[in-house]
């Protein structure tokens, strides 16, 4: 007889692996860095959120029937979790902009914001209004 | 070995197509940011299998080098982007 658990464990495992492997499928398709960043780090963040989970899950079953080890399997695996949630997004992050800055221009892309530099206008005027008074 | 043993096996092998799939890019990639991308995706996927690993074989010191792993793989992208873009340290 399959509990209520060991079936929630099937659905996040399931929906974990089909995103991470539609992860590997998104950078092989798309066209460009800036895309296949968009692929390989929001879904494989994404899919890694749910397995992490189960096995979260799978702990905190074994520390409710009674057994000592599942606390240390869950509060490790969550440290686990939130390292790849704190590090991802900044290393996309740092890679985008190091992809920009080495040149690397969007697929079919007419105009690029970033390429034009901050102007110090207010500082000018805030010069100007010292001249005044 | 823990009752679910069997499942997160074949979780691994699955892991292990994604893992492929991002190889390929990196041998395709057109650019050095594209090889970047796909070291990142390989990266992530590989602390998750730790993870799952860990749990199978009900060892806790897996998921501890999970932990580690994970700020090592993200100093070392850092300091990859950091070269790409030129400029000084």
């Amino acid at each position: 007889m399959i509990g209520i658990v060991t079936i929630i464990i099937y659905i996040l495992l399931a929906i974990g692996i089909f995103f991470n492997i539609l992860a590997g499928i998104g950078l092989l398709r798309f066209p460009d860095v800036y895309t296949r960043l968009h692929a390989g780090t929001k879904c494989t963040t994404f899919g890694s959120i749910f397995i992490i989970g189960s096995v979260i899950i799978l702990g905190l079953k074994t520390w409710y029937l009674g057994d000592m080890d599942g606390s240390t399997l869950a509060i490790h695996s969550a440290g686990a979790l939130i390292a790849i949630l704190l590090t991802n997004p900044t290393g996309a992050h740092a890679i985008a902009r190091a992809a920009h800055k080495s040149g690397v221009k969007p697929h079919g892309a007419i105009i690029d914001e970033l390429e034009k530099k901050p102007t110090r206008k207010p500082a000018k005027k805030k010069t100007a209004k010292e001249d005044v008074a | 070995m823990i009752e679910l043993a069997n499942e997160y096996f074949i979780v691994l092998i699955l892991l292990s197509l994604a893992v492929i799939l991002a190889v390929v890019r990196i041998i395709l990639g057109p650019t050095a940011p594209d090889r970047v991308v796909g070291l990142d995706t390989v990266n992530t996927i590989v602390i998750v299998a730790m993870v799952i690993f860990g749990a199978a074989f009900d060892a806790v010191i897996y998921i501890d080098v999970a932990i580690v792993y994970a700020l090592l793989s993200f100093i070392s992208t850092l300091f990859i982007a950091k070269y790409l873009q030129g400029g000084d340290f």
